[in-house]
């Protein structure tokens, strides 16, 4: 059987026959078939490939689709705690409509004359996260957090030329695996333990790991158990006193009421854009953002693209272009550019910046408040319910919190399951990646809990302890 | 009224210029855009104003400088902008080589605004999450018969993050051989995209480049030589950014493979070759797809996209994990290769941009196998034609095979034509955008001197090729006839030429508004 095409596709305006056989004399060929001469016969396909008839109409594929994720039971329908990298936090609807938007949607790789618009909202995404974390430069947005941190990490190796990593044991071990790929082999990771009663940092541990080969002394704050790291400079002045950077991964969701890093000595700041309105999309909303101040050494171990804003020819008019654009992989030098660059998050970035320019500070520093105020009543009403223990360690935490089932006799497992049966869906299972905290759970409560969904979550965990 | 005259070659064209300050500059004290869900009064009597609580000296003292704006004028701020963009739903997107730049169906976007796809968390348990864990268990099988190969992870959010992941996985699979050390070089071309030289130097390799022979085809002679037992890796792809396709790819594979080493296609110009040829038989050990390319999820002005990165059996264990899998009944995470010595680990948080690779099924089953073959040839016959028409203008030529047929896209030089008015590509880059058309000349650096890129795909229509052919015909005339128009092109864009000169000069460089401030006070 010879391979058919389909007509009159309404995607493939060409389809239509008439069409191409004009097209096809204008070029000098009789058929399709004609058109790649330049493969070799041998490894051509002689069949159609093996895939389900097409839908006949648009409707029926919407129908087909529609049902297939109807499937999915989303944390509208049901109470989520899920946290651990990705958060369920208000989207406000001008962050949709503007990510909507077909300019945005479908532009590409345009100069500033085709893309002003482009390069403008990327501008301000740079510089409104730039105030955010109060430095000066702040890049195109990375795949996601993890990547943000890798590179970051990345940096600090090329800046001081030393090839080893402190990270905090306390740590996501997805990111620390991409991480890990990431640096692999020029840069080795050595975890730093932390205390058991109150998972901050041990200090004592990381004086005893740290040494003159450190690049980096790289922790979160808040932490990925939630924790908020109190001794951000002691950490920062201990990685400079060896001439290592203090790169710190921060949730932009906090910093309307906690210290930016850049004020207590890091050097370079890495984060997931995400919290900022991006809805959670199965993981697809991850997106990653590296600020550092405004000083060549910095400026140049960047990967990815930098916008700058410019004169142009015409007075009182702004422009945009590339900083320093041989940097990267696209420039001259490809392999010998920083890293690589290629097609990352930047619509999730014009996002971040529609929500950023949104909330003002105002709404950043009453988001933070609000997440503060809603966690920590959620760990005072689990507290209350006996073998649970609402906050596993003494500190204070944001947005993220451990529970602890120990004295309930119960596994999260079993937890989870009993929560599912009443629409909760429990916080993440931490008995894999941390044995050593019993049967404990990360629990995540932002401003899109209200009194009512926590109260649910203690009824049910009341229910599932005793049943 | 008169009926007006269509008869026209190039469009009459003005972009929206709004004159738009810097969002900064917008702000007004006391103006906000939003109201933030606040704690319920039981809630705030139970544990007070909970910022008390946050440790000395982490509490932040003065709020950060973001601009103060009501919501009217932050989305008057940001339509304007989108106003100022020339997305593929606006120009007829021919431009944009290398990039594959087709048309996004707008039922994928409202498929992928339900909130059983945006309201999903990575980490609900299986049992609620079938329906995207079908979607996706489905793409990849798609994925496995469009190319050959055995397994597919989507967890790359990119072209270039799937190339790093195909490094990382000929690192693996020389080290879990014990020749890791042995193994140190991967070959590209020159004309496979930077990220195929740039990715794998990450992952520690050494890079050597294959340039081409007079034909275009990656030089065989050069390759044979650098092919050894130091070889880890080949990445190419084919065609490569100039349209030409290497008719010897088996003999490239077999090469390498013979030296013990690995063959990774990037397939990000796999466009015109979908259904007509496969990874697999050019004797790839793997490949990757853009999916915001290929499979026309959106390019979203640089992502979010995905790299769907396939690889043969052998490979399997190496991959990033979890891999979805079906046992009969439910759609789940298969953790085997999370908890084998041998996976690279992952790649990208949580399982990749769902929505990009459910974008890619609706689109790949409202095609087809028919479909997706129609849509190869049309690309082809697009690009053909526009070569063909294109050529025939004196100053357009294009290295390499003459009078042979390009893939997907075509490498041009107007050397002649800079040598005859002085005008570069660049120029014609800006003065295309006052016709309401993108340009894009090549990556650096121009190997093709005076580089333009075209990469048509299936969605243009004749009348379209035929406007951007017309509009070039006309401005490559104004080129030999009115040269110092170019000096100050475009004039019908939202902004002038950009003054570059101190992009490289950190005593001018602003890369934020803050910077910027401060800069120019010190002036």
């Amino acid at each position: 059987m010879s391979i058919q095409g389909f007509k009159s596709h309404p995607y493939i305006p060409n389809s239509v026959l008439e069409v191409q056989q004009e097209m096809l004399k204008e070029i000098g060929l009789n058929s399709l078939e004609e058109l790649h001469a330049e493969v070799p016969e041998e490894i051509k396909l002689k069949e159609n490939m093996n895939f389900p008839k097409p839908f006949k109409s648009e409707y029926a594929l919407k129908r087909h689709v529609e049902g297939l994720l109807k499937k999915n039971k989303t944390c509208n329908d049901n109470i989520s705690f899920l946290g651990a990298g990705c958060w369920q936090h208000y989207v406000p609807a001008i962050c949709d409509e503007i990510n909507s938007r077909g300019e945005f949607l479908t532009a590409y790789g345009g100069e500033p004359y085709n893309d002003f618009g482009r390069f403008q909202s990327l501008f301000e995404y740079q510089s409104l996260v730039a105030e955010l974390v109060d430095m000066d430069v702040v890049n195109v947005p990375t795949m996601d957090g993890a990547q943000a941190a890798a590179t970051a990490i990345r940096m600090a190796g090329r800046i001081t030329g030393r090839n080893e990593i402190l990270v905090p044991k306390a740590m996501d071990e997805e990111k620390h695996l991409i991480i890990k790929n990431y640096c692999e082999p020029d840069l080795t990771l050595i975890k730093v333990d932390y205390d058991m009663k109150t998972g901050q940092l041990d200090l004592e541990d990381l004086k005893k790991k740290i040494s003159e080969k450190t690049a980096a002394v790289f922790f979160e704050n808040p932490s990925f158990l939630g924790f908020i790291e109190e001794h951000g400079q002691e950490i920062s002045d201990i990685a400079h006193d060896v001439g290592a950077l203090s790169v710190v991964g921060v949730d932009p969701s906090s910093l309307g009421v906690l210290t930016p890093p850049s004020g207590y000595g890091a050097d370079i700041i890495s984060g997931d854009l995400q919290p900022l309105g991006m809805h959670m999309n199965y993981g697809g909303g991850q997106s990653g953002f590296m600020a550092t101040r405004d000083e060549e050494k910095f400026v140049m171990e960047f990967p990815s693209r930098l916008f700058g804003i410019a004169p142009t020819s015409a007075e009182g008019e702004y422009g945009f272009g590339d900083v320093a654009y041989d940097r990267t992989s696209f420039g001259h030098h490809r392999h010998e550019g920083k890293e690589y660059v290629g097609t990352q998050t930047a619509l999730w970035g014009i996002t971040a910046g529609v929500y950023l320019a949104t909330m003002g500070p105002a709404g950043m520093f009453e988001l933070g408040q609000t997440i503060m105020q809603k966690s920590q009543y959620a760990i005072k009403r689990l507290n209350e319910i006996k073998g649970v223990k609402g906050s596993l360690f003494d500190a204070v935490n944001f947005k993220e919190f451990i529970v602890n089932f120990d004295g309930t006799k119960k596994t999260v497992k079993e937890i989870n399951r009993m929560l599912r049966e009443r629409n909760i869906f429990g916080g993440k299972d931490l008995t894999k990646d941390f044995p050593e905290l019993g049967e404990s759970a990360l629990y995540c409560v932002t401003e899109v809990h209200m009194k009512e969904d926590i109260d649910k979550l203690i009824v049910a965990i009341e229910e599932c302890v005793k049943a | 009224m008169k009926r007006i005259n269509r008869n026209y070659k190039v469009r009459n064209f003005h972009q929206a210029k709004w004159d738009e300050p810097i969002i900064f500059e917008l702000s007004k004290k006391g103006e906000r855009g939003v109201l933030v869900p606040q704690a319920e009064e039981k809630i705030v009597a139970l544990v007070g104003d909970g910022v008390s609580k946050i440790p000395q000296g982490m509490f932040r003292k003065e709020l950060p400088k973001l601009p103060e704006i009501s919501q009217p004028r932050v989305l008057r701020h940001y339509m304007r902008l989108s106003q100022m963009t020339l997305g593929a739903d606006v120009n007829v997107e021919i431009g944009q080589g290398t990039c594959t730049v087709k048309y996004s169906p707008k039922v994928n976007e409202q498929l992928g605004k339900m909130p059983e796809m945006t309201e999903v968390h990575p980490l609900q348990h299986e049992s609620t999450v079938q329906g995207i864990l079908e979607i996706m268990y489905k793409t990849e099988l798609c994925m496995r018969e469009i190319s050959g190969m055995d397994r597919f992870t989507f967890q790359p959010g990119g072209g270039s993050q799937a190339i790093m992941t195909m490094a990382a996985v000929v690192r693996a699979y020389h080290k879990a051989n014990g020749n890791a050390d042995k193994k140190d070089e991967i070959i590209t071309t020159i004309y496979s995209h930077p990220s195929d030289a740039a990715a794998p130097a990450l992952m520690g390799y050494k890079i050597i480049y294959i340039h081409p022979d007079e034909n275009g085809y990656p030089d065989f002679e050069a390759f044979k030589e650098a092919v050894s037992e130091r070889t880890a890796a080949f990445i190419v792809a084919n065609p490569e950014d100039t349209g030409v396709y290497n008719k010897r790819v088996q003999e490239f594979t077999r090469m390498v493979h013979e030296k013990g080493g690995l063959c990774c296609y990037d397939q990000a110009n796999a466009n015109g070759l979908l259904g007509v040829t496969r990874a697999r038989e050019a004797g790839f050990d793997m490949c990757h797809f853009n999916l915001h390319k290929t499979f026309s999820t959106p390019h979203g002005c640089g992502g979010p996209a995905t790299g769907a990165m396939g690889v043969t059996k052998q490979l399997e264990k190496f991959m990033p994990a979890p891999l979805i899998d079906f046992d009969g009944e439910k759609y789940f995470l298969n953790e085997d290769i999370t908890n084998n010595p041998y996976t690279i680990g992952k790649v990208r948080a949580f399982n990749g941009v769902a929505p990009v690779v459910m974008k890619t099924y609706a689109w790949i089953m409202n095609l087809g196998a028919e479909g997706l073959y129609e849509a190869a040839k049309i690309a082809v016959l697009n690009n053909n034609y526009l070569f063909k028409k294109l050529m025939a203008l004196d100053c357009v030529d294009a290295p390499y095979i003459k009078g042979k047929q390009r893939i997907e896209q075509v490498r041009y030089t107007l050397e002649k034509l800079t040598e005859d008015t002085g005008i570069k590509t660049e120029d014609i880059q800006r003065r295309m955008m006052d016709f309401g058309m993108h340009y894009w000349c090549s990556h650096h650096p121009y190997y093709v001197p005076e580089p333009m890129t075209l990469e048509p795909t299936e969605t243009p229509s004749k009348e379209d090729l035929d406007e951007y052919i017309a509009t070039l015909e006309h401005i490559f005339k104004e080129a030999y006839e009115t040269p110092e128009k170019f000096k100050n092109a475009p004039y019908c864009s939202s902004c002038h030429r950009v003054d570059e000169s101190g992009m490289d000069d950190p005593n001018e460089w602003a890369i934020s508004w803050r910077s910027y401030l401060k800069k120019s006070i010190a002036e």
